[in-house]
């Protein structure tokens, strides 16, 4: 699979980051090149083996269900950028 | 050109667990913003999410009450966008391994009886409210509560087999009945604890390809579902019809204005990157737990309603209107069982308690007359101790000051007069005042003793038994 400039533009859309030309084509090309090394693995014989759902070996960790004390507000609020009445103060939403 | 309607749904239902479904918090609905959160389910760095058991058991529960099969090895995975009611700016939901899959409904529209499946049942979790300062498009920031975030979810989507809006009304309506019977969330569309988008496509009728679908959102009412595609249904034909081509995006209802607007065009594939999460241990449930679970199942609505069917002589109707909601069916029970007879206890529910609920906004669960005070009135009627007229008073008075209807009769003395000694007397007074009636009876006008028989009632406040009027008028006249 070969990462195309159009790719890298769309992935960048989605993770809301901006980059220039230079790193538009830096990436395209740093990506293909993670991209070829992985596919190494491709040529291993996986007949039979179980794909791996988690890296531990461990299943079904539950808590009981009971409510606990939350953080206090001023708590929660305290790192925010900015905050209003009580709450989170984000920038406008735009649709995209 | 005739078009068939295609729709599927995607009822998303808050579960009424204690705590949310990673973390500790609360999830009481309505608390003060911001206070039911945590470094969890605020997605501050560093934390760890840790399933809540009973999640999983109401999951289950669902799923096997929606005829799903349930996956034996089931996980968690990340859904990644970008909008401020998301502090993690991912949802965990689960993608390819859901809890639950392939089930089905049955519903009935019009007398016929059709069934549609149910693809999938996912658990996950609720996002945050944001509350705008005036309107989305105009105020120029928002402000966000994250008390919602984290509380569980269960995702349920249907197959497209809805055929008309009002099929994904009772489609609709039927879930929230199961739901509300295995007992795994409140089910209130007003505080959003059951809420409904749809996807509707129009295609030729005959043609198997489907057409292209619009996405409808904010379909909080089972009115406005009804609604809402139905008036998708008359902009898509619209569309088709001027030979236009429908675009596939995201729509929201606006039940103000009766419209569906476009909110965001879909042209671009929506995509999520979802990959499993890895702060989440896999799911493996054991099939002896599960087959415990289906056996501890309640009487679902179904069953129910052929039950009152079989064993009261109920039509189909009132069965269906009873047991449509859990706390309706189970009041219908405890009244029977308080030795009410089953038509009359039904008549009386659908009838001056239904309308006496609907007159004070209120619901079965807070009926001020218990199902045992029903049983009581019921049986005052037929040993003919009350008319039936009176009954209603009773009933309204039983209402409001709590008393049973034996206390109430006491109290008020409406018990009625069968005695022909102590109506006679009326009845003569009566037709002695009515002469024109008199003669328009003996004339052949059968109706003008009705006319006689409400002057008595009226005279005797509703108390005289009926029958006796009639036959001492007719002795009388």
């Amino acid at each position: 699979m070969k990462i195309t400039r159009k790719d890298v533009e769309t992935v960048a859309f989605l993770s809301r980051l901006a980059m220039d030309e230079a790193e538009m084509d830096k990436f395209t090309g740093q990506l293909n090149a993670i991209l070829e090394y992985v596919d190494m693995l491709n040529k291993v014989d996986t007949e039979g083996v179980e794909p791996t759902d988690h890296i531990l070996n461990l299943k079904n960790v539950m808590r009981a269900d009971e409510a606990k004390p939350s953080l206090a507000r001023e708590l929660a609020l305290k790192n925010a950028p900015e905050q209003e009445d009580g709450y989170f103060k984000v920038p406008k939403i735009l649709e995209g | 050109m005739a078009y068939e309607v295609v729709i599927g749904l995607e009822v998303h239902t808050e579960l009424k667990t204690q705590s949310k479904i990673f973390c500790g918090c609360s999830t009481k609905f309505g608390a003060e913003q911001n206070t039911n959160v945590c470094p969890v389910c605020l997605g501050l760095p560093g934390v760890l999410p840790v399933f809540n058991a009973k999640v999983l058991e109401f999951a289950v529960r669902t799923g096997l009450a929606l005829n799903c099969e349930i996956l034996p090895f089931s996980k968690f995975d990340r859904k990644n966008y970008y909008y401020p009611d998301l502090p993690k700016n991912f949802q965990t939901s689960q993608y390819d391994l859901p809890i639950a899959v392939n089930g089905y409904l049955d519903i009935e529209v019009n007398g016929k009886t059709r069934r549609i499946g149910i693809t999938r049942v996912h658990m996950e979790e609720d996002a945050g409210k944001l509350v705008h300062a005036g309107t989305i498009n105009k105020s120029d920031y928002a402000l966000v509560d994250y008390n919602r975030t984290g509380v569980p979810l269960l995702e349920i989507v249907s197959e497209p087999d809805l055929r008309s809006p009002e099929e994904a009304k009772a489609y609709l309506e039927k879930i929230k009945a199961i739901l509300q019977y295995v007992d795994v969330s409140d089910c209130k569309m007003e505080e959003g604890s059951l809420r409904c988008d749809a996807n509707i496509s129009l295609r030729p009728e005959g043609q198997t390809k489907f057409g292209t679908k619009s996405e409808i959102k904010n379909l909080n009412s089972f009115k406005a579902v009804q609604k809402g595609l139905e008036y998708e249904v008359y902009r898509q034909t619209e569309i088709l019809e001027e030979g236009g081509r429908v675009i596939q995006e995201t729509r929201s209802w606006d039940d103000g204005r009766g419209v569906t607007l476009s909110m965001r065009n879909k042209e671009q594939a929506e995509d999520y990157r979802y990959f499993p999460e890895p702060d989440l241990v896999p799911i493996v449930v054991d099939p002896d737990w599960v087959e415990e679970v289906r056996k501890n199942l309640p009487e679902l609505p179904d069953a129910r309603k052929a039950r009152l069917m079989k064993d009261y002589g109920l039509s189909d109707y009132d069965a269906g209107s009873i047991t449509a909601s859990r706390a309706m069916a189970e009041y219908y029970d405890v009244a029977v069982a308080s030795g009410a007879e089953a038509k009359a206890a039904a008549n009386w529910l659908m009838g001056e308690v239904s309308r006496l609920l609907n007159n004070s906004g209120q619901l079965i669960e807070t009926c001020p007359v218990t199902p045992e005070k029903l049983a009581g009135l019921i049986s005052l009627l037929d040993k003919g101790t009350i008319t039936n007229k009176i009954a209603k008073t009773v009933l309204e008075n039983m209402w409001s000051s709590g008393k049973d209807a034996d206390t109430v009769v006491k109290e008020e003395g409406l018990v009625q007069i069968s005695n022909e000694g102590e109506i006679v007397a009326i009845v003569e007074r009566i037709l002695a005042a009515n002469p024109q009636s008199v003669a328009d009876f003996k004339a052949g006008k059968e109706r003008a003793i009705g006319f006689l028989v409400g002057q008595v009632m009226k005279e005797t406040k509703g108390r005289a038994n009926p029958e006796v009027v009639n036959k001492l008028l007719k002795e009388h006249m």
